[in-house]
Order: structure tokens, then C-alpha cells, then sequence
């Protein structure tokens, strides 16, 4: 089923050689890439693109990836990967924070990079009518709409994602790897960082308050659950 | 002293209760004691007097701390001492020149005073004597009567003359033995008998010169004067019925008292001045040399804790401004020398680290290219079918050769964290071995795990101690030759360990400590199956180290090696010991062989693990043998002993030197065996400093 479903991916690189590889590989298992190499095109690009997800390296000319980042999340809540070759530097959570959903050390093995844009692409599956209650927030599954006291909260897919996942089961405590394997679609430990990065950004739209949040709760040494409704 | 201080508590409630009969006891020997050294602490005795000992010099350890520690008060005290017993000396010198010139003018005037009143009683008796021969024969009992009567008016008007600046006194002379009634008088209510020495009546009875001496005057309680120190003079004179008696005068020395004790305090208070203020000089002058001083040690401390721009603030052109000058250079130099390291470290490592990132983007091209060829080969002709396996292949190899040099990087450059958690290593060593067991059956290997009955809990980096064993585990296997690996567990003390057993080609000779360098091969020639990188236990020992922990290794050639892991259990404690000898109890030596495998010595030991042979011979026997017979025999045997298992001990290095002793009845061969093992046990114990230091 999954090898069959087609997406659309903007490749922001500026080392054509790799650009032109991540190519072949996307095209081989069925994506339709389109390539831009400069920071400052990557934003036209994208609007023109219109891709299902975004491939984006750190390091460009001209712009650089956190400030493409930035931007694209701005106007749109697509999936964005990013390519970085330093795991262990602050730039991973600056480019977390900007918004990137997910990132990819370098170097990967094409098997690796297609499975994270699976992953990042398999929400767009059918999901069944579902209406779930956190908080005082209602969410609409099917719909995709997280709502406030009839007010909608514009949400990206994988903070949506998040939020269901704490909703569906509100009794249970999320450790931070769990989260990883059912948001992310990670099978071992990967980086927490994602976890801790992507709830502070879901707290910021959800919270009234961010710095007491009552939608995500933190369980001190465990990791996170759904506040009471 | 630190003796002292550590028995001291419990010793003293009891010796509380006892202390009066300490002193008691200890009364005769008290000058002993305190000459015996109260503060050397050298004392023998009973246990009561070390006791009182020990609470005696208490309250004065803190005293001593501060006069080892402090110039200043050590200048003043010296300064305040010498100086007190100059004054003193002084003092008595002066006080003596003073009292003699007194003494001696006074004495003059005295004697001269008193020869004058001898003389006068003399010539008075005379004159009573010729007095009463004039008389006639007035009859014995009037003379008598005479005498008395003419001594009481001798008395009076010798005495007279003086008007309290001497008094007179008779007495009877002793040798003469008839009184005759003439008892002793004595002017201004002398009491006569008390006032006079009785030496220098008996040299005045036995001689007829004048003698005199010191005395103190006794008053008749009536005159209501308190005795007075003073000079007597005495001589034997005749009365005038020629019986001998003695005449004193006695001069009191009141005034002279009274000068000298003003002398005295004149003295005495000038004397405190001149001290106190000696004192306080030294210490005014002592802080003009200390200040400066102390501000130094103040700034080095410093310093040396890494804040590298304090410097000394310089005023004027003295010796201390030029010691601030030298100073404020020197650490200059020192800051200037410790940037440029700084700089030239931090560009090295900034350019390992840029080469490893740099090295990432055509790496990951190269690698993808790499898979998209390795994916299509089936449609290869065999040569490059076989040319893309190579290059997927070594592309694996060269990633994990980056990785670990971006490790070691992160490892130089201090940006290593550890990221401790309380783990249960009996998880971790389950995830490993199931890891490692396909390239453990590619290579017939067993990898046995025991000491995992309980938990074995540390606070450590799950990701780090994972890395580390997974390197030992899979070492283990390559270098084990097929034969069994055996990962023990144990907790002990503040320490948990893991051991990881090989019986494969072992260690040679000093290769123990080497395992650990960075790119370091066993043997250059040998033919690499699986491609290490080479960094892996360079990696792996700092990852203990990081940990606060040890990596140590162990082998012997052919007998197979050790490497031992071991974590503080909670993070920062610093390790003593390790709850597994790093020697295992199954080695050769413990087994009582030589290295040719056979029993040595009595040979009551039955060699249950079969023979082998040394390195080059490994291909003599089929390699797949030994592995039954072991099982049925050394390793149940041995285990129990090597492994504690529940509640373990912490079991010591064995010492060298008790090794060495049994080397020398050992086999042939155990000379060079000896001299691994101290090296060993040296860089073991290097480790352990390395990582205390932290």
C-alpha cells in the first residue's frame, strides 16, 4: 500500500551532486521531487511546488535553512525534514524550533531518508471519524481542526498528531520514546529532543498560558499526558 | 594527630569520670610529661594519662594550626618573647646596680653610726665603772641594781641620738652564762630576741669584733608597726662590772625599700611599654611585608583556578613592587602561553571536527550512489556485482571510521556530557549480547552472561556503557577463535562492574595498557575480518572516564583476555575498587600452568581447560574442540569463585610484590608475565587517578 502512494517533495540543497541523487532515490520510490538550490528561491519555489513535504538543508546560501524554515512554516503547515551534518549542535534545535517536524543526519542511507518521509507522509492515510475532547479543546480527527470554544486553532499535521495521540489516551503517561515511535514513527531511542521541542511549540498555540499548560502536562521524570477535561 | 581526632570521641565520655584520678596518678609524672612533649605528641604511658593528654591538647590544636599558618603572628609572639626577656634581663641588672649603691651608702653611714655608739657605750661603762669604785663598796646587790639600771639609760640615750633612724638593743651574752638579771632591752618597742639573728649573736658571742647582718625588725604588738626590713650591727661590750654583753643597732632600711620599689616600678612599667610597643611595631612592619605577600597567594590561587587576568595591583618602587612586577609579568606570559594553546587546541580540534562534517555531503552522495548500485548488482556482471558489495561494504566502514573520529573529537574538545541515569546493566548487557549474536554465530561463539540474577543498578549514560560493551562483546568474539565469551555481572561497595572473558589469542607481554591507543592494532599482519575502526576502546575508555569509571584489560598470551568495566554506582563517587579481579580466577597462573599449558609444580591441579598453545600455533588444533569439554569441566568450576554474584565483596588488587613471591617458584617464563602485571597494575592505578582527578 505505502509503496504505491505518491508525494510530492521540494529538495532545498545547494550541493547539486547530492540534490541530483536524492533525485534518483525520491524518483525510485515513487516521489516526484523538484529541486531548488538557493535560500532566497527556496520560498517561490515552494509556493509553485506546492509539495507534500520538504526536504531542507541546514547549511544553503543566500537564506539559510532555519530562516527557510521559518518561512515556510509560516504559511503552511507541510512536513518539513531537515538535512543536517552536525547532530550534536544547537542548530538541530534551532531548526526543530523554526518549525521542522523531523531531521536526517548525514550521511544516511537512502532506506533510512525514504522511511522518515514515509513516515512524515502516512497521516494523509483516511483516518475514521473521531471527535476527542482534551482540556477544553474539542478535535475533530477526520477533519483535522482542533477547536476552542467554537474557534478554530491552526495546528501543523504532526503537532495535530501529537495532540491525538495525548487525547486518544488520556489516562495513560507518554513517555517521551514512546511519543518518538507513535508520532515519529521512530522503532529505537532516537533524539528526545524532538519530543521536548515539538510540545513547547503545541503548548504555545493550545496553552492560555504556556508557562502553567493544562492541555499537555509535564510528568516530572517520565514524560508527558493529557490534562483533565 | 589525626589519630587522635579520630578515636577521640567515643575515648573521651568514657575518660570523663576518670579524669581527677588521671591527674591523680599521673602527678609525679607530670614535669616528664609536659617535657615529654605535650605538643610533639610523643607520648607513652597509660591510656588515662594519654587521654587527659589528648584533652589538654584539644583547645590548642586550633592555636597551632594558626601559628604554622600565620607569619605575622609568628613574627609578633617572637618579637614580643625576645623582647620581654631583654627588658627582663635589664630589668634585674639595673634593679641590682640600683639596690647595691643604696645598700652600700647606707651601710657606710650605719657602721660609722654604730662604732660611734660602741664607743660611747664603752667610754659610759667606764665612766659607771670608775663611777662606782668611787662609790665604794656599796655592796654587790647595788651594783647590780646599778647595772641594770645604767643599761636601761644606755639604751635610752644611745638611742636617742637616732630618732628613729636606728634603734638599739642589748642582750645578754650567752657565752657568759650568768644574766645576772640583765635580760634584753631594746628601744622603740623592739621585741629584741626575735629582731636579732641567732647566727649573729653566736659569732658575736664566740668573737669580739663587730659584726652585722640583714634582718627583718619585730615590733611589740602595741606599736602597732608592721616588721621592717633592716641592717644590724652588733659587738660584744663590757657593762661596768666588766660582764660582757652585746650591743646591736639595728638601722631599719624602710627608705631604701621604699626607692627601690619605686626603681622597680619605674622600671617594670617602662618596660611593658617598650615591649607592647615592640609588638606592635613588628606587627605594623611584618603587615608591610605580609600584605603584599598574602595578596600574591590570594592572586595564584587564582590563577591556577583558571581566572588567568587577575593580576597584583603595583604601587611604588620597593622589593614588594618589583615582586608584583615579576608577578603580573609572569602571569602575563602564563596567560599569553595558556591562550595560544588554547587557540592552536581549539583550531585543531575545529578542524577535525570541520573535516568530519565537511567530509558528510559527498559521503552521503557517495553512499547513496553506493546503494543504488549496490540494489541493481544482480544486473551486474559478477566482477562489479562484487566491485559494489566491496564499496557498500567499506562505505559502512568509513562512515563508522567518521563517526568514531567526530567522537573522539567531541571527547578532546571537552564537549562530551554525560547524561546519567539509574539503568539496570542487566538490560543494557541483554541488548548487547542479543546484538552481537549473529557475528557470534558466524563465528561459533557462545556468549554466556552470568551474575544476572539481580538487579545491578548504576547511575550512568545507558547510551555510553551500551557503546562500551558492545565494543568489548564484539572484540571479544572476533579475537575469541570460536571459543566460549563470558560477560559477568556484579555490584559491590559503591561500584558495579561488567567483565568480559575471552579465551582466544589473548594479550601478549605490555600490550594490556596498549589495547587502549588510539588506531592501535594487535598485530599489523594479521588479517582484519571486521572492519574496526580502531578508535573503539580509545572511545570506550573515555566513556568510563567520562563516567568516573575504570577500563581495564587483562591478558595472557593464548590464555585469552579480560576487559573489566567498572562504574562508580552513583554518579561522582569516586571508585575504590572493582567488585571482579581483573585477573580472572580461571588464567593460567590461577590455575597453577605455565604457559605451555601444563600443570607446573606438584600438578595436583587438573588442567580442565584443554591446553593451548601460544599464538603462533593456534593452527595445530581444530578450534571448534575445546568448546565441549569446557563446558563440562573449568568454567562451572571456576565461576562460583570469580563471581560473587550475591552480595559481593570488593576484592583487591592482589599487591605485586605477594605476586612476584609466587613468580619466583613459577614456571618458566612468569619473569616477563611479572613485568606485564606491574605494568598493568600501574596504568590500572593510573585510570583510577585519571579519573578520581575529575
Amino acid at each position: 500500500m505505502m509503496s504505491f502512494m505518491k508525494g510530492r517533495v521540494l529538495v532545498v540543497d545547494d550541493d547539486t551532486a547530492l540534490a541530483e541523487m536524492l533525485g534518483i532515490v525520491l524518483r525510485g520510490e515513487g516521489f516526484e521531487p523538484s529541486f531548488v538550490a538557493d535560500g532566497d528561491k527556496a520560498l517561490a519555489a515552494f509556493r509553485e511546488a506546492k509539495p507534500d513535504l520538504v526536504l531542507l538543508d541546514l547549511m544553503l546560501p543566500g537564506r539559510d535553512g532555519i530562516e527557510v524554515c521559518r518561512l515556510i512554516r509560516a504559511e503552511s503547515g507541510v512536513p518539513i525534514v531537515m538535512l543536517t551534518a552536525k547532530s550534536d549542535t544547537v542548530d538541530v534545535v534551532v531548526g526543530l524550533e523554526s518549525g521542522a517536524d523531523d531531521y536526517i543526519v548525514k550521511p544516511f542511507k537512502p532506506k533510512e531518508l525514504v522511511a522518515r518521509i514515509r513516515a512524515r507522509l502516512r497521516r494523509s492515510e483516511e483516518p475514521a471519524p473521531e471527535q476527542l475532547a482534551i482540556g477544553d479543546l474539542v478535535i475533530d480527527v477526520a477533519g483535522h481542526s482542533v477547536k476552542r470554544d467554537g474557534q478554530s486553532i491552526a495546528l501543523t499535521p504532526l503537532e495535530f498528531d501529537l495532540l491525538v495521540a495525548l487525547a486518544r489516551k488520556p489516562w495513560q503517561v507518554f513517555t517521551r520514546e514512546v511519543l518518538l515511535e507513535q508520532v515519529w514513527g521512530y522503532r529505537h531511542a532516537a533524539d528526545t529532543r524532538l519530543v521536548n521541542v515539538h510540545v513547547q511549540r503545541l503548548r504555545s498555540k493550545v496553552e492560555k498560558d504556556p508557562e502553567r499548560p493544562e492541555i499537555v502536562v509535564t510528568v516530572r521524570g517520565v514524560g508527558y499526558k493529557a490534562g483533565p477535561s | 594527630m589525626s589519630r587522635d581526632s579520630a578515636a577521640a570521641a567515643p575515648g573521651r565520655t568514657g575518660a570523663r569520670p576518670e579524669r581527677p584520678v588521671g591527674r591523680k596518678k599521673a602527678g609525679s609524672r607530670w614535669g616528664r610529661f609536659l617535657e615529654g612533649g605535650l605538643l610533639q605528641g610523643g607520648v607513652q604511658g597509660s591510656p588515662v594519662l594519654r587521654l587527659v593528654l589528648r584533652w589538654v591538647r584539644r583547645p590548642l590544636l586550633p592555636v597551632m594550626r594558626l601559628w604554622r599558618r600565620n607569619i605575622q603572628l609568628k613574627v609578633v609572639v617572637t618579637t614580643l618573647l625576645m623582647s620581654l626577656g631583654v627588658v627582663l634581663l635589664l630589668g634585674f641588672v639595673v634593679i641590682g646596680q640600683v639596690r647595691n649603691g643604696l645598700l652600700d651608702a647606707k651601710v657606710k653611714a650605719s657602721q660609722s653610726q654604730a662604732t660611734g655608739g660602741f664607743a660611747a657605750a664603752k667610754q659610759n661603762a667606764d665612766e659607771a665603772a670608775a663611777g662606782t669604785a668611787d662609790d665604794g663598796a656599796a655592796g654587790d646587790e647595788h651594783a647590780e641594781q646599778n647595772v641594770i639600771q645604767w643599761m636601761s639609760d644606755l639604751v635610752t640615750s644611745l638611742s636617742s641620738g637616732g630618732q628613729g633612724a636606728f634603734e638599739v638593743v642589748t642582750l645578754p651574752a650567752s657565752a657568759g652564762g650568768d644574766t645576772g638579771g640583765r635580760g634584753p632591752r631594746a628601744s622603740g618597742r623592739v621585741i629584741p630576741t626575735d629582731s636579732v639573728p641567732e647566727d649573729l649573736r653566736e659569732r658575736i658571742d664566740s668573737n669580739t669584733g663587730v659584726f652585722q647582718s640583714y634582718t627583718r625588725i619585730v615590733y611589740h604588738p602595741t606599736a602597732h608597726k608592721d616588721p621592717q626590713p633592716a641592717l644590724v650591727i652588733g659587738k660584744q661590750v663590757n657593762d661596768p662590772n666588766n660582764n660582757p654583753y652585746q650591743l646591736y643597732y639595728l638601722f631599719p632600711l624602710t627608705q631604701e625599700e621604699k626607692s627601690l620599689s619605686l626603681v622597680k616600678g619605674t622600671l617594670a612599667t617602662a618596660g611593658l611599654f617598650v615591649v607592647v610597643l615592640l609588638g606592635a611595631i613588628a606587627w605594623l612592619v611584618v603587615r608591610q611585608v605580609v600584605t603584599p605577600v598574602r595578596m600574591a597567594a590570594g592572586i595564584a590561587e587564582r590563577l591556577s583556578a583558571g581566572r588567568l587576568q587577575e593580576r597584583m595591583k603595583v604601587t611604588g618602587e620597593d622589593d614588594i613592587a618589583r615582586l608584583g612586577e615579576a608577578f603580573n609579568k609572569m602571569a602575563q606570559n602564563l596567560q599569553l602561553k595558556i591562550q595560544q594553546l588554547e587557540d592552536l587546541s581549539r583550531m585543531q580540534r575545529r578542524f577535525v571536527s570541520d573535516v568530519s562534517h565537511e567530509l558528510r555531503t559527498p559521503l552521503t552522495t557517495v553512499r547513496m550512489a553506493a546503494d543504488v548500485i549496490h540494489e541493481a548488482r544482480e544486473d551486474f556482471d559478477p566482477v562489479t556485482a562484487r566491485s559494489a558489495e566491496l564499496l557498500a561494504d567499506q562505505l559502512d566502514r568509513f562512515e563508522s571510521l567518521l563517526a568514531d573520529l567526530l567522537e573522539i573529537s567531541r571527547f578532546d574538545a571537552g564537549a562530551a556530557a554525560l547524561e546519567a541515569e539509574p539503568i539496570d546493566l542487566r538490560e543494557v548487557v541483554r541488548r548487547v549480547v542479543s546484538g552481537a549474536e549473529p557475528l557470534a554465530e558466524r563465528k561459533g561463539t557462545q556468549i554466556r552472561v552470568v551474575g544476572d540474577q539481580q538487579p545491578i543498578v548504576a547511575e550512568a549514560d545507558a547510551r555510553r556503557v551500551e557503546r562500551v560493551l558492545r565494543n568489548l562483546v564484539v572484540n571479544a568474539v572476533e579475537h575469541g577463535e570460536g571459543k566460549d565469551v563470558v560477560v559477568k555481572l556484579a555490584s559491590a561497595g559503591g561500584a558495579v562492574a561488567v567483565a568480559v572473558r575471552d579465551y582466544g589469542v589473548g594479550l601478549k607481554p605490555g600490550e594490556a595498557t596498549r589495547v587502549f591507543s588510539r588506531f592501535w592494532r594487535a598485530d599489523p599482519a594479521r588479517a582484519r575480518t571486521t572492519g574496526g575502526t580502531g578508535l573503539g576502546l580509545s572511545i570506550a575508555l573515555e566513556d568510563a572516564r567520562l563516567h568516573g569509571g575504570w577500563l581495564q584489560a587483562w591478558g595472557e598470551p593464548g590464555g585469552g583476555s579480560q576487559f573489566r568495566l567498572t562504574l562508580p554506582r552513583t554518579a561522582d563517587e569516586p571508585l575504590r575498587g572493582s567488585p571482579i579481579p581483573l585477573e580472572p580466577k580461571d588464567s593460567r597462573r590461577n590455575r597453577g600452568l605455565n604457559d605451555a599449558g601444563l600443570p607446573s609444580g606438584g600438578g595436583e591441579k587438573v588442567a580442565t581447560v584443554p591446553a593451548q598453545t601460544s599464538g603462533d600455533q593456534v593452527s595445530v588444533m581444530p578450534t571448534r574442540d575445546p568448546i565441549p569439554s569446557r563446558h563440562g569441566g573449568a568454567v562451572p568450576k571456576a565461576d562460583p569463585t570469580a563471581l560473587p554474584g550475591n552480595g559481593a565483596r570488593v576484592v583487591p588488587r592482589p599487591a605485586s610484590g605477594a605476586r612476584r613471591q609466587e613468580d619466583i617458584a613459577g614456571p618458566p617464563g612468569a619473569e616477563e608475565r611479572s613485568s606485564e602485571e606491574a605494568g598493568q597494575d600501574g596504568e590500572s592505578s593510573k585510570h583510577g587517578e585519571a579519573s578520581r582527578g575529575r
